[in-house]
């Protein structure tokens, strides 16, 4: 509990008076407050730095090192304090975590350091202030990165495949890490060699050489060595195409391989080859096809498999769309107003080259881009006039949006990394809020079971109480108090709906704090459950910890998923299939689901609200029911 | 009561140039409350100096400014009280230590209404307590303001309970406590109806000792 909370508590106490009229029992006894009244002054000496505070400050947090017994462990008896041989700046932080309740992050401090201190004093990070939270899991992000960048780079990505891979999963290995075994690298420098070579071919084919003997005309070395062009374009599409098809045998997906930018570019480097083989030599077609050819100059994109700068630029490019849609969007807008100016404005001159609207745009462009050709020039004043502008306009047009490009796609980046990171703090931040507020509901539900087992056996109640803080003595007696007053008890929702079967059916189940669905009837207006009949499968959920990548662990409790009410805020999807039994009916198989756990927050919690009744995503064993009227899978996940 | 109110202030910088000589200054009133002196307060509650202390370094701590409002209040309650929604009863609460029904709750007021809970006569605690069930204050405990105490509470139970909370619980323990209350069956509870069938209660008299050695 937060620290401020143990300073009201005797407050709430005290107003527990108020329960008293109404209560139909006799409240229970408060435990006994063994420690002295008066508040003393603890010394905390940290390396020769000496710290003084009250001993209640410290015991705001029993669960860290210095709220605890633990720090009776450091208690110097020579100089009656307690000696830590710790490094007394940070231990400054530390201090004032307990005196004011937030943990900050000191900014010049080194984040491992940091860590190591809160490890040592207890502290879980996840407390940390807001003002300091997104500064902490940059820094512990960066490290982290840094860190597996360094073992990545020690041990590469040669690690061994699982000894009994299909050699399909080889050979897609060896296509996406060419550094893997030596044939990968030999292939890969082929294909890198052959696509050169192909560029080159495009390119020089149209250089004109030295014409044949007896001929005046001047004619491109394509077509002088035709023979020679063609059978250097076959070898290289014959490559292309075999390393096409083993990609596309070797990838795991092959709908989505299909789809890729890279497996499209590599189709339509070698397609314009086999459409140039079948066609018939046509005139007609033959200029289409000619057309075609460019398409080889689409190979050289394949060189972004073996560059990693051009992948970079063109994910840059495609996140700045928007950004450059814009900037295109303007000028267009620009050069048609410029044009039309133009155009009206050159109208009436002689032998003017605006012929057309469309005509001046070619010059708006050309002028706002500061080219200036010189092929169209204005020749009125007015049209000289309004040629100044245009230039000048585009000076400022072309100019300004490219650096608000460039730092808007450096601001969308981080903001898009910023915007993850805070869903993802979100999430732990909620998750952490249910489990301590599970927390202190099971604990208080444990006392009670330790103070029933105990009452009988004097000396086991001794341990049992040992181990809990006054203030949670203090605590569980106010819960106490209020189950005295309105004569009900505390349970928890398994407690509660297994009770509720047992008292219509008196079949008693046995507690299981583990994953478990169990099969409860619809609460109608009679009262708890009314039972058919039903049989209890015990499901076990993948009682896994997922562990969220910065730290924290979330537990599958049990995950709760009624027909008639929307699921409760699980994260992401997870799903049960409802079967709405009819009563009365023969054997009807229902399959009840377990979901996996998701992998670490990737969906906001909205997101995750799947509709109830949804489709499950995994099956795990279908169970026979007679009848139900609801069923309900619980599975709370924090 | 010592209410010292410190002020800054910053005016926005003007475009006209008579106002150009005032630096950027930031106006912000910030209102602390502070409590009368220890001796007053002492004289005042019946707790000693030492204890004293003791509550307002705490009371300090959580509550800079000095004095809590309502939304902090029902926010301490939902923390000690996880099960279920203590918001209401937290409202209830807040009303009546709010004794000047300013909105607010002074360490003053803290430590009275502590006072009396802890320290106070049986008589005093039982017309503080009446006076929380009094939701308007006007000297009597009526039916409705009953039963929207007695839900308040049973809402801080929350919903997993046993035995499950079935029927119209609250309501049943409203119409026994009247039954036991109200001597003239008015249908109203006054102060000393209140106190003598207080005073008849067996089980709740043994209670209230239970709660003096709180502090």
């Amino acid at each position: 509990m937060a620290a401020g909370v143990a300073t009201w508590l005797p407050f709430a106490r005290a107003a527990a008076v108020g329960w008293l009229p109404l209560a139909k029992k006799t409240m229970p006894k408060p435990p006994i407050d063994n420690s002295s009244k008066s508040d003393e002054i603890l010394y905390v000496n940290v390396s020769g730095v000496r710290f003084q505070t009250w001993k209640n400050t410290l015991d705001r947090y029993p669960e860290t090192l210095l709220g605890s017994s633990e720090k009776e462990f450091f208690y110097n008896e020579d100089t009656q304090e307690y000696f830590f041989d710790r490094d007394p700046e940070m231990f400054r932080h530390i201090l004032n975590f307990y005196r004011t309740g937030k943990l900050h992050y000191p900014r010049n401090e080194c984040i491992q350091a940091f860590d190591e201190e809160l490890a040592f004093y207890g502290i879980v990070p996840e407390i940390i202030g807001d003002c300091c939270m997104e500064e902490y899991r940059d820094r512990k992000k960066e490290n982290q990165e840094r860190l597996a960048e360094d073992t990545e780079a020690n041990e590469g990505m040669d690690a061994p495949l699982p000894p009994n891979s299909t050699s399909r999963e080889r050979l897609w290995r060896a296509f996406e890490n060419p550094h893997t075994s030596t044939m990968a690298l030999v292939f890969y420098y082929v294909t890198g060699f052959f696509i050169a070579v192909s560029v080159i071919a495009n390119v020089v084919e149209t250089v004109p050489c030295r014409p044949h003997k007896g001929s005046a005309k001047e004619l491109p070395c394509g077509e002088k060595y035709h023979l020679a062009f063609f059978c250097m374009d076959t070898a290289c599409v014959l490559i292309f195409t075999f390393e096409y098809l083993m990609r596309l045998f070797a990838a795991p997906s092959r709908c989505k391989f299909m789809r890729s930018v890279m497996s499209v570019i590599d189709v339509v480097a070698i397609m314009p080859y086999y459409i140039g083989l079948v066609m018939p030599e046509n005139e007609d077609v033959s200029g289409a096809f000619v057309t075609l050819r460019v398409f080889r100059v689409f190979r050289i994109f394949k060189f972004s498999r073996h560059s990693q700068g051009l992948r970079i630029l063109g994910y840059t490019l495609k996140s700045c769309a928007s950004e450059l849609g814009f900037l295109l969007f303007s000028l267009t807008m620009a050069i048609i107003i410029f044009a039309t100016v133009m155009f009206y404005a050159e109208k009436g001159t002689k032998g003017s080259t605006f012929t057309s609207i469309p005509a001046s745009f070619w010059y708006t462009i050309v002028t706002m881009t500061t080219l200036g050709y010189g092929d169209m020039v204005p020749n009125t004043i007015a049209g000289k006039i309004f040629g100044s502008i245009c230039s000048l306009s585009g000076v400022l047009v072309i100019a300004l949006p490219v650096p608000v490009i460039v730092s808007n796609f450096s601001r969308i980046y981080h903001q898009n990394q910023r915007a993850d990171k805070m869903r993802a703090q979100q999430k732990v931040r909620m998750a952490r809020i249910r489990m301590a507020k599970k927390g202190t509901a099971n604990a208080f539900l444990q006392y009670k079971e330790d103070r029933n087992i105990g009452d009988p056996d004097g000396d086991n109640s001794a341990l049992c109480v040992k181990n809990r803080s006054a203030f949670e003595h203090q605590h569980n007696h106010l819960l106490h108090c209020l189950e005295k007053t309105t004569n009900h008890e505390f349970t928890n929702e398994m407690n509660y709906s297994e009770l509720c079967m047992t008292e219509s059916v008196g079949y008693r189940t046995s507690r299981s704090t583990s994953l478990s669905s169990h099969q409860g009837a619809q609460n109608n207006s009679t009262g708890c459950c009314p039972r058919r009949a039903r049989r209890r499968a015990a499901m076990r959920l993948a009682n896994s910890t997922v562990s969220v990548s910065r730290g924290s662990v979330q537990e599958l409790d049990t995950l709760h998923l009624k027909t008639t009410s929307i699921p409760p805020q699980t994260r992401s999807s997870l799903n049960a299939q409802m079967c709405d039994m009819k009563l009365n009916c023969g054997d009807q198989d229902f399959t009840a689901a377990i979901i996996s756990i998701p992998t670490p927050p990737a969906n906001s919690p909205d997101e995750s609200l799947p509709p109830s009744p949804a489709p499950i995503l995994g099956i795990l064993r279908n169970t026979r029911a007679t009848a139900y009227t609801q069923d309900s899978v619980k599975i709370s996940s924090l | 009561m010592g209410a010292v109110v410190g002020t800054l202030t910053m005016q926005t910088k003007q475009r006209r140039p008579s106002r150009d000589k005032t630096d950027d200054e930031l106006e912000m009133t910030t209102v602390c409350y502070r409590p009368e002196g220890l001796a007053q307060l002492e004289a005042q509650t019946n707790f000693s100096k030492q204890e004293l202390q003791i509550l307002y370094r705490g009371f300090k701590n959580e509550c800079p400014s000095g004095v809590v409002n309502e939304e902090t209040f029902k926010h301490i309650y939902a923390q000690f009280f996880p099960h279920g929604d203590a918001s209401m009863y937290a409202h209830y609460l807040f009303n009546a230590f709010d004794t000047t029904n300013n909105g607010s709750i002074k360490f003053k007021d803290f430590v009275m209404g502590l006072s009396i809970l802890l320290r106070g006569t049986l008589r005093e605690k039982l017309e503080w307590t009446f006076h929380l069930y009094d939701i308007n204050k006007d000297g009597y405990i009526n039916r409705e303001e009953m039963t929207e105490i007695v839900r308040a509470i049973y809402d801080m139970m929350g919903k997993f309970t046993y035995p499950a909370l079935k029927g119209d619980v609250p309501q049943q323990h409203v119409d026994a406590f009247f039954r036991k209350m109200d001597k003239n069956k008015d249908g109203v509870v006054t102060l000393e109806e209140f106190i003598i069938a207080c005073q008849e209660d067996e089980t709740m008299m043994s209670s209230m000792q239970l709660f003096e050695n709180v502090m």
